[in-house]
C-alpha cells in the first residue's frame, strides 16, 4: 500500500507529521518518533517576541544593580559567551537534521517585518526544508479593521518568499472573516502550502481568585470538523495549495477524513504526548488497512475526493445547517455526572 | 593605553602569572578574583598558556592554606585579599615565608573593623602583617599597582621571599585610569624561566622526597630560624634590579625609595600609598614657588633597608614629616615613622634632622594637597606637634593641624566633572563608558572615581571624573567642578550638589518639569548659589525621554549623551559617534533590539536638552527642607543630621562615642522618600489579614486595632474601619509610611483582597507618591501614636503578631528585601528582650551601617540590643552573649537566695521559678522585678546594689545569631556547628539568600545546583550543602526551614518555637535577593513556586515532639510538584547557565529535579513516627565540663 504524499516539495513515505510542538526539543524523542513512522517533524515556533522579551529582561535584571553599591559592582556572573536569541533554536534545527533524515519543517512567529525576514533567513541557513509560517496573532486592536489584519500576513508571506528558497506555508487561523478569498490572496503571494488550523492557547479564568489562567488543552477528535470543512472548501478551490490539517488528529480514520478532504499531510501533537510515539506506528499501520479495505491501492487516489469539488452534496459544507445538526446531537453524558 | 582600575590591572598580571588562585570575597579586592574567575572560565591562558585554577574557599584562611599547599607542590600561587581577610592569613604567611617560598599576594589596604568596621581603605591591615617575613611593596596609582605587580612577581621568583603588594582600597582598587598596559611580551621579559624552574625543583614531590613543618626544640629552633637571613638581605638588590629592568622594558622607572622635590630640600615629607600623589603635586606647587621641599615615596617599605633610604634623602633636610595611614594606638609612633627614626639615628650623618609623625586618611578619608600643605607649614613652625593628624578636627586631643578647606591646585586645562546619580540609574555605568570613550579614543587622559553611600535601596553615587593632557595624579576629590550633573532631582533637597560647582561651571539638572517650570521649582538656596557663581543651567527630563524610548527608569544614556555635548571635549557629532560606537560594543552579546533602542535614545536626548534663561534674582518661595524633623533627639540634629546632610567630614571628635557605642532607632529621623508610587488602603475591601504588614520589608506599612476614642483628633484624611471579627467597637487602620516606603510593592503583591467587581482593585494599590505625601506624613504621625497592642493578649500568627511594634524599620535593605522581614518580624515578637550577634554582611550593613540604623526601642525604651564581631565568628559571638546573660541570671538568682529573707520568700521563690513562656510570663516577671527594685532600695547591703545592676536579667533574655549563608554554611560553619552542639539556648537566624550577596553574588556553600554565582559562573555542579539535616542530627536543636512569602504562618510559628526551645535552635530562611536576578516585587511569588516544587521544603524539627511516639521532624509543605525549570527560568542566576551553555543548563536541571525527589523521599522517611526510647529534654544549664 502506498501511503505516499507530497508536502511542500518535500516526497513524504506517508502524511503523518509532526506537528510544531516541545516533541522536537529532544532529539532522543525525535529518533524515536521517526522510527515510530514520522514523515517529518515541525519545529515549535520560533518566536521573536520571545527572543526579543528574553533579550531585554536579560539585559535588564543583570544591569539592574550594576555600579550601585561601594562593596559589589555587580551581582551576577559575567560570562564571556552566552547565548541570547535564537541560537539554541537554530542549533536544534541541526541537530534534528543531523540525527534522523525525515525532512524538519521550520517554524516562525514573528512580530516586526525585519524578524521575520532575519529568523526566515536563519531557519533556512540551519537546514529547514520548509519554513510553517505561525501567523498567530489576536486582533484585539478596535482600530484596526480586517483588510490590515490580512493585508499585514500578506506582506510577511510575500517578503519571507522573495527572502527564502525553501518552500513556506502558513498556519491560518480560523477566524477569518472570508477565508476562501484570503486563502487565494496568500496562494498569489505565494504560499506554497496551508495549516489548518492553529489552535490558540485559550485562557481560563479562576471564578474564586478572580485571575486568568493561561491553560493548554489537549485536541480531541471533535476538533477535526472544522478542519475537514475548510479542507474541503479550499482544496477544491486552490488546488496548489498543498494542505496540511493540523487539529484533532488522533486516529486513522482521521487521517483519512483529512486526506479525503484535500489533505496533503496531517499533524499530529496532542495523541503522540497523550500516548507516546508508538501511537505513530498503530495510526500508520491502521491507515494502511483502512486505506486498504476502502479499495484504495495508494493514498494519492483519496485526497481530496470529498472536497468541494467532488463531493456528492456540498451543501453541508457551504451551508450552516445548524438547527439540524443541533437537535440531532445528544450529549452522551447526559444522564451521567456533569463535567 | 587602556583604561582599568586598580584591581583590574593588578589582576590581569597576576593572573597571567600565576597557575593556583585562591580567593575568598572581600571588599575592596573581590573583584581581582572575579576577574580571574571570569577569565578562567573564558579559557584565558596564562603566561605559561595553560589556564589558571581558581578556587574560592570557604575564608581567607582557607585561600591562605590552600595557596600555601599549592605552592609546597611547585605551582606559582597568587590570591587576593584585604583587611580582616588578611588576618585571617597571617598564621599561613608566616609559614610561606619561614619556607621562603615564592609568592605574591595581591591587598587593596583596608582598614581593620575596631570600634566599627569600615570598607575603605588605609594601611592597617598591611601593616599588622610587618612580622610575618614578607617583603611588603607598596604601590600609589593605578599604573603603579600594575606595573608592581609584575615586578612583585618577577622579585619574589628570585628572592624567594614572599610579597605583599599593596594599594590603597578603593582610592587605587577602584579609581579607572587611564594606563600603559603589561603585554603578554612585557611580562615574560620580566620573569626569570630559571626561577620559575627553581621553585619547580623545590616543590614538595614524592619523587624527590623531603619533610618540611618540622618541630624543633631549643637547641636548634633560634639558629635555623636565623638561617634565612642571607634571602633578606639580597631581596633589595633583586627588588632594585627588577625595577631597573622594568624601567629598561616599560620606561616607568621605580626604586626602593623614590624621592621628589627640591635637591636641597630642608623639609621633606615621608610617606607611601596614593597619599603621596597628592603630596607630589603640593611639592611641584611649592618648588616652583621657590621653597625647598621634597617627598620619599617608600615603595619597598619591607625588608627596610636603611642604606637606600639615607641615599634617597636629601642630606640638607632639616625636618622630616613621616605620614602614616594606620593607627597604633599606645604606640610610641606609627610604623613607618619609627623605621625613619630609627634609620636615622643609626645614620652617620653630621645633623639629625627633626622628625614627626602623623596619621592621615584612615578609612579612605580625603587626604588634599591643602593637608600636604598644612603638615609642611607644620614643619616651618618653630616648634612643630611631634605627633599629629591631618584631614580631621581633633578637639579632643588636639593632634589635629588646621588646614585650609579652599585650597586648590588643579589646572585649568583639566576638565572636572561630578554627577550625582541614584544607584540603580546606570550613571556610574555610563561614566565608565564615558572615561573608556575619552581615554582610548583621545589623547586625554582621564581618571574616575566613584563615591556611595550605604544604602542598598536609593543608594547616592557621586563620580568624580577627570580628563586632561597630562597623566592624573589627583589622588582626591574634586574639589571643584567645571561640570556638575544631578541625576536626581529630590537630591536637590537632601545634598549640597552645588558645593563643588566652581564658579561659571556648567549645570546638568534631570528635572520633572518643561524646561520652562524648572527655574520656579529650585529651592531659593540653589537659585542664589547659581546667581552668585553664575552657573549655566542646562536641564532634561530625561526619565521622559528614557520612557520614550522604551528605556524604563534608565536615563545613563541621556545623560550621558547631555554630558558629551556639554563638556566640549569633543565637537557634538563625534561625541555623539563614540558614544555609538562604545554602546555598540557594550550591547553587542545582548541583542540588536537594546543597541537599537540606546541608540534611538541618544539620538532623542539633545532634543529634549535646554539651556535655562537665568532671572537675575531669586524668585522661589521654597526653601530647603531640614534634614530632620525638629523632633528629632540631640545626639541626632548635632551628629546624625551633618552626616546625612553629607557633610560627616566636618565632624570634630568630640562629636563622637569614644568606643563605637551608638543610640538606636536613628532611622525613623531620615525621610529617604525614594517612592515613585506608594500604597493606597482601601479600608472597604480589605480583609484584615495583616499580610501587607507582614512582607514589608521596611516596616512601611502597619496596622494597629485601636479603641475608637482613640481616633479623637485624627487629621480629616486618615482611614479607619471597624475591626472584623471582634465583637467589639474597635477600630483598624492600614498606614503607610509615605517618605520610609521603597516603593517595591510587595504589600501589593501579597495582598489577597481584590474588589469583586473590579479585581484589578485591590485593599492596596500603589498610587503616585508626592500628591499624598503631605496628608500621609501626618497620617503616619497620627498612627504613630495611637496605642500599641497590648502584647500580653496578642494572638502569636501571622496577624496577631503584625499588630505588634516592629522594633527594626526603615532599613537601608535593597526594595524588596527577602531578609528583613523576617527580622522585623523577630523584633515584632522578641525585639524589646533581644540580644543580637550579627555575622558581619547584607543583614550588618543595613542593620549597622551609619549615618542611620534601623533597631529601635518600644515605649518603655527597650529594643534589640545589637552587634556586629567578624564575618567568621559571629555563632562564638553570640554564644558568649548567650553565657554572659546566664552568668548574670544565675548570679542574680544567688543574690535572690542570699537577701530571700529581706526581700520575702514568696517573691523571691516566683522570681527565680518563674518560667518565663510567653508575653504573659514574661510580663509577669518584668512586674516581679519591679517589686524586687523597689524592695532593694531599702536594703543597705551590697549585695542589694550588686542585685539592682543585674536585676533585668531575671527576665528571660532571647538571643539571636543572624548573618547570611556566606557566614552559616562556609565561613562561619566550624563556629556555627561548635555552638549548636553546646546545647545552649541561642537562636540561630540564617538569611539564606544562597550566594555572598554583600560582596557581589559569589557561590557559598548554599548555592543550589546550576545556579550560575560568581565563581560558579558556568552553573555551580554540586548540590546545595543540607545545613537543616546536619543540624538534625544532633538531636537537640530545633531546626525550622521557612519562607514566608509561601506560608506566613509556618514562619511565624517557627519563631516561637525557637524561642520557647531553650536549646539551640536553628532557622533557615529563604531569602530572594537581587543577587538571584530578577524584580523582587515577583519574589512571593518565586517563594510559592520554590516551595510548591519541592526546591525548598518546608519543615520544622523540634525535639519536644520527639520521643511522644512522633518523628521530632515535621513536613510542612506538600509532596513537590511541578517542574523546578519553571521556578528556575524565572531568576537569571539560572537563566544565564541555559544562556552559556542550554546542554548543561539540562543536565543539571536533571540532576537538581531528581535531587529534589531524593531529599523529600528522605524528608518523609525521617518524618515518620516511630519510637525514639528516651525523650529528648530541654538541656538543664550546663556545668563545665572538668578539663583535662
Amino acid at each position: 500500500m502506498d501511503l505516499s504524499t507530497t508536502y511542500l516539495g518535500l516526497h513524504l513515505p506517508n502524511p503523518l507529521v509532526v506537528g510544531a510542538s516541545p516533541l522536537c526539543d529532544d532529539i532522543d524523542a525525535v529518533r524515536r518518533l521517526e522510527d515510530a513512522g514520522a514523515a517529518a517533524i515541525v519545529m515549535h515556533s520560533l518566536f521573536e517576541e520571545q527572543v526579543k522579551r528574553e533579550r531585554e529582561r536579560s539585559a535588564a535584571d543583570l544591569e539592574a544593580h550594576v555600579d550601585a553599591f561601594a562593596e559589589a559592582s555587580s551581582f551576577l556572573p559575567r560570562p564571556s559567551e552566552f547565548h541570547l536569541g535564537p541560537d539554541e533554536y537554530l542549533e536544534q534545527i541541526r541537530r534534528i537534521r543531523a540525527a534522523v533524515s525525515m525532512p524538519v519543517i521550520g517554524s516562525l512567529n514573528g512580530i516586526t517585518p525585519t524578524g521575520w525576514l532575519d529568523y526566515a533567513r536563519m531557519i533556512e541557513q540551519a537546514g529547514a526544508h520548509a519554513l510553517e509560517l505561525n501567523t498567530y496573532y489576536i486582533a484585539s486592536d478596535p482600530t484596526e479593521d480586517a483588510v490590515a489584519v490580512e493585508r499585514r500576513t500578506l506582506e510577511i508571506v510575500r517578503a519571507v518568499k522573495a527572502a527564502v528558497a525553501i518552500p513556506i506555508t502558513v498556519k491560518l487561523s480560523p477566524f477569518f472573516s472570508a477565508l476562501s478569498h484570503f486563502a487565494a490572496e496568500l496562494d498569489a503571494a505565494g504560499a506554497d502550502g496551508l495549516v489548518l488550523f492553529n489552535r490558540f492557547y485559550q485562557p481560563d479564568i479562576d471564578v474564586v481568585e478572580l485571575e486568568v489562567r493561561p491553560d493548554h488543552h489537549l485536541s480531541d477528535p471533535t476538533e477535526l470538523l472544522l478542519r475537514l470543512r475548510w479542507l474541503a472548501i479550499l482544496s477544491g478551490q486552490r488546488p496548489a495549495l498543498q494542505l496540511a490539517a493540523s487539529g484533532g488528529i488522533h486516529g486513522a480514520l482521521d487521517v483519512v477524513k483529512a486526506v479525503m478532504t484535500g489533505a496533503h499531510t496531517v499533524q499530529m501533537v496532542s495523541a503522540l504526548l497523550r500516548h507516546g510515539p508508538a501511537h505513530l506506528t498503530k495510526v500508520r499501520d491502521e491507515l494502511q488497512r483502512t486505506v486498504e479495505q476502502l479499495g484504495y491501492t495508494a493514498l494519492a487516489e483519496m485526497r481530496g475526493c470529498m472536497n468541494l469539488a467532488r463531493c456528492p452534496d456540498t451543501s453541508a459544507f457551504e451551508r450552516g445547517n445548524y438547527l439540524r445538526v443541533l437537535h440531532s446531537w445528544r450529549d452522551p453524558r447526559a444522564n451521567g455526572t456533569t463535567h | 593605553m587602556r583604561t582599568v582600575d586598580g584591581n583590574q590591572g593588578v589582576a590581569s598580571v597576576a593572573y597571567r602569572l600565576s597557575e593556583v588562585i585562591a580567593i575568598y570575597p572581600i571588599t575592596p579586592s573581590s573583584s581581582m578574583g572575579e576577574h580571574a574567575d571570569e577569565w578562567a572560565a573564558a579559557a584565558t591562558p596564562n603566561l605559561w598558556g595553560t589556564i589558571p585554577q581558581v578556587a574560592e574557599m570557604q575564608s581567607e584562611g582557607g585561600a591562605a592554606a590552600a595557596v600555601h599547599g599549592a605552592l609546597q607542590a611547585g605551582a606559582l600561587a597568587t590570591t587576593f585579599t584585604a583587611s580582616q581577610g588578611l588576618l585571617l592569613m597571617i598564621p599561613n604567611m608566616f609559614k610561606i615565608a619561614g619556607e621562603l617560598t615564592p609568592f605574591v599576594m595581591h591587598v587593596s589596604a583596608r582598614t581593620l573593623a575596631t570600634h566599627a568596621l569600615s570598607i575603605f581603605g588605609d594601611h592597617s591591615d598591611v601593616m599588622a602583617c610587618r612580622s610575618t617575613g614578607f617583603a611588603m611593596l607598596c604601590a600609589g596609582s593605578v599604573q603603579e599597582a600594575q606595573d608592581f605587580a609584575c615586578i612583585a612577581h618577577a622579585a619574589t621568583l628570585r628572592a624567594r621571599v614572599p610579597f605583599i603588594h599593596f594599594f590603597d582600597g578603593f582610592r587605587t582598587s577602584h579609581e579607572v585610569a587611564k594606563i600603559a598596559t603589561l603585554g603578554d611580551d612585557d611580562l615574560r621579559a620580566m620573569i626569570d624561566e630559571h626561577a620559575v624552574h627553581a621553585h619547580r625543583e623545590h616543590a614538595l614531590t614524592p619523587d624527590r622526597p623531603v619533610l618540611r613543618g618540622s618541630a624543633q626544640n631549643p637547641d636548634t629552633f633560634f639558629q635555623a630560624r636565623e638561617a634565612a637571613n642571607s634571602f633578606y638581605a639580597a631581596c633589595p638588590e633583586i627588588v632594585r634590579e627588577e625595577m631597573a629592568r622594568f624601567g629598561e622594558l616599560t620606561g616607568r622607572r621605580y626604586r626602593p625609595f623614590d624621592y621628589t622635590g627640591h635637591p636641597d630640600a630642608e623639609r621633606v615629607i615621608i610617606m607611601m600609598g596614593s597619599g603621596a600623589k597628592a603630596a607630589h603635586e603640593l611639592v611641584d606647587h611649592l618648588i616652583a614657588r621657590g621653597e625647598r621641599v621634597g617627598l620619599l615615596e617608600v615603595r619597598l617599605f619591607r625588608p627596610f633597608v636603611a642604606a637606600d633610604f639615607l641615599a634617597a634623602l636629601p642630606a640638607t633636610v632639616r625636618a622630616i614629616a613621616v605620614l602614616d595611614r594606620t593607627k597604633e594606638p599606645g604606640a610610641h609612633g606609627e610604623p613607618l615613622f619609627l623605621d625613619v627614626v630609627a634609620t636615622l639615628y643609626e645614620a652617620d650623618r653630621a645633623t639629625r634632622p627633626r622628625v614627626i609623625g602623623g596619621r592621615y586618611g584612615l578609612a579612605s578619608k580625603e587626604f588634599t594637597p591643602a593637608m600636604v600643605a598644612a603638615v609642611f607649614a607644620e614643619l616651618a613652625a618653630e616648634r612643630p606637634r611631634p605627633r599629629f593628624t591631618v584631614g580631621i578636627t581633633d578637639d579632643v586631643t588636639h593632634l589635629s593641624l588646621p588646614f585650609d578647606p579652599e585650597f586648590d591646585l588643579e589646572p585649568p586645562d583639566v576638565v572636572r566633572a561630578v554627577f550625582y546619580g541614584l544607584g540603580a540609574d546606570g550613571t556610574v555605568g555610563a561614566n565608565k563608558s564615558s572615561i573608556k570613550i575619552i581615554g582610548e579614543q583621545t589623547r586625554q587622559y582621564a581618571q574616575g572615581y566613584f563615591v556611595y553611600d550605604s544604602k542598598k535601596s536609593g543608594a547616592v553615587t557621586v563620580s568624580h571624573l577627570r580628563f586632561g593632557p597630562r597623566p592624573i595624579r589627583s589622588s582626591y576629590l574634586i574639589r571643584q567642578a567645571s561640570f556638575v550633573a544631578v541625576h536626581e532631582w529630590g537630591f536637590l533637597d537632601r545634598y549640597d550638589v552645588l558645593a563643588l560647582a566652581a564658579p561659571g561651571a556648567t549645570l546638568l539638572l534631570n528635572a520633572p518639569y518643561p524646561a520652562a517650570e524648572v527655574w520656579a521649582n529650585l529651592p531659593r538656596e540653589l537659585q542664589q548659589t547659581i546667581l552668585d557663581r553664575k552657573l549655566r543651567v542646562f536641564v532634561i527630563d530625561a526619565l521622559d525621554v528614557a520612557r520614550r524610548g522604551g528605556m524604563n527608569g534608565r536615563i545613563n544614556m541621556v545623560m550621558q549623551t547631555c554630558f558629551f555635548a556639554l563638556s566640549g571635549l569633543f565637537p557634538r557629532d563625534e561625541a555623539i559617534a563614540h558614544i555609538k560606537h562604545e554602546l555598540e560594543k557594550t550591547y553587542r552579546k545582548k541583542g540588536p533590539e537594546i543597541i537599537a533602542r540606546n541608540l534611538a535614545v541618544v539620538d532623542d536626548a539633545l532634543a529634549y536638552l535646554h539651556e535655562l534663561t537665568i532671572p537675575d534674582r531669586v524668585s522661589s518661595s521654597r526653601m530647603l527642607p531640614p534634614i530632620v524633623a525638629a523632633a528629632a533627639p540631640d545626639f541626632v540634629q548635632r551628629v546624625t543630621a551633618v552626616m546625612l546632610a553629607g557633610k560627616g567630614d566636618s565632624l570634630p571628635v568630640s562629636a563622637f562615642p569614644v568606643d563605637g557605642t551608638w543610640p538606636t532607632g536613628t532611622a525613623r529621623w531620615e525621610k529617604r522618600n525614594l517612592a515613585y508610587q506608594i500604597p493606597s488602603w482601601d479600608e472597604r475591601v480589605c480583609i484584615q489579614c495583616n499580610k501587607c504588614a507582614m512582607v514589608c520589608p521596611h516596616a512601611a506599612i502597619r496596622v494597629k486595632a485601636y479603641p475608637p476614642a482613640a481616633l479623637s483628633g485624627a487629621p480629616l484624611t486618615f482611614k479607619s474601619i471597624g475591626l472584623k471579627a471582634h465583637g467589639g467597637d474597635d477600630r483598624y487602620t492600614v498606614q503607610v509610611a509615605p517618605e520610609d516606603c521603597t516603593g517595591c510593592g510587595a504589600c501589593v503583591e501579597v495582598c489577597p483582597a481584590k474588589d469583586r467587581t473590579n479585581p484589578r482593585h485591590k485593599a492596596i494599590d500603589m498610587v503616585p507618591q508626592a500628591p499624598l505625601r503631605e496628608a500621609e506624613r501626618t497620617n503616619f504621625e497620627f498612627f504613630l501614636g495611637l496605642p500599641e497592642a497590648d502584647r500580653t493578649i496578642a494572638s502569636i500568627d501571622v496577624k496577631g503578631a503584625q499588630f505588634l511594634e516592629p522594633l527594626f524599620e526603615y532599613s537601608g535593605a535593597c526594595a524588596g528585601c527577602g531578609e528583613t522581614p523576617y527580622l522585623k518580624l523577630m523584633t515584632q515578637l522578641f525585639g524589646d528582650r533581644a540580644l543580637i550577634a550579627n555575622a558581619t554582611g547584607c543583614s550588618s550593613i543595613y542593620g549597622g551601617n551609619l549615618p542611620t540604623t534601623p533597631y529601635t526601642t518600644n515605649r518603655d525604651g527597650r529594643g534589640p540590643a545589637w552587634a556586629n564581631s567578624l564575618f567568621e565568628d559571629n555563632a562564638e559571638f553570640g554564644f558568649g552573649m548567650r553565657l554572659g546573660v546566664d552568668q548574670h541570671a544565675r548570679h542574680a538568682r544567688d543574690l535572690l537566695g542570699g537577701l530571700a529573707g529581706q526581700l520575702g520568700d514568696e517573691l523571691v521563690t516566683a522570681l527565680v521559678d518563674a518560667e518565663q513562656h510567653g508575653e504573659v510570663a514574661i510580663a509577669a516577671q518584668r512586674a516581679r522585678v519591679v517589686e524586687l527594685r523597689r524592695r532593694l532600695v531599702t536594703i543597705g547591703d551590697l549585695s542589694a546594689r550588686r542585685l539592682e545592676a543585674i536585676a533585668d536579667y531575671l527576665v528571660r533574655k532571647s538571643v539571636w545569631l543572624v548573618g547570611g549563608d556566606g557566614w552559616a554554611y562556609d565561613i562561619g560553619y566550624g563556629g556555627l556547628d561548635h555552638v549548636l552542639a553546646q546545647g545552649r539556648d541561642v537562636n540561630i537566624l540564617v538569611l539564606d539568600t544562597e550566594v555572598y550577596s554583600n560582596t557581589g553574588g559569589q557561590q557559598s556553600k548554599s548555592t543550589p545546583l546550576g545556579a550560575a554565582a560568581k565563581f560558579a559562573s558556568a552553573g555551580k555542579s554540586v548540590p546545595k550543602k543540607d545545613l537543616g539535616l546536619l543540624a538534625m542530627i544532633y538531636g537537640n536543636v530545633y531546626v525550622a526551614q521557612v519562607a514566608y512569602g509561601a506560608k506566613d504562618a509556618q514562619t511565624v510559628k517557627a519563631f516561637a518555637e525557637a524561642d520557647a526551645w531553650p536549646g539551640p535552635s536553628l532557622i533557615i530562611a529563604y531569602s530572594h535577593c537581587i543577587a538571584h536576578g530578577y524584580d523582587l516585587n515577583r519574589g512571593l511569588a518565586q517563594q510559592k513556586l520554590a516551595v510548591e516544587t519541592g526546591y525548598w521544603p518546608l519543615y520544622r524539627s523540634d525535639p519536644r515532639r520527639a520521643g511522644a511516639g512522633e518523628s521530632a521532624l515535621q513536613l510542612d509543605s506538600n509532596a513537590p510538584k511541578g517542574r523546578l525549570v519553571d521556578f528556575a527560568r524565572n531568576e537569571t542566576r539560572f537563566r544565564l547557565v541555559e544562556q552559556q551553555n542550554p546542554a548543561r543548563f539540562k543536565e543539571l536541571m536533571a540532576r537538581a529535579q531528581r535531587g529534589i525527589g531524593e531529599r523529600y523521599a528522605l524528608y518523609k522517611h525521617l518524618a515518620e513516627p516511630f519510637d525514639h526510647g528516651t525523650p529528648v529534654t530541654p538541656p538543664p544549664e550546663p556545668t563545665p565540663d572538668p578539663k583535662p
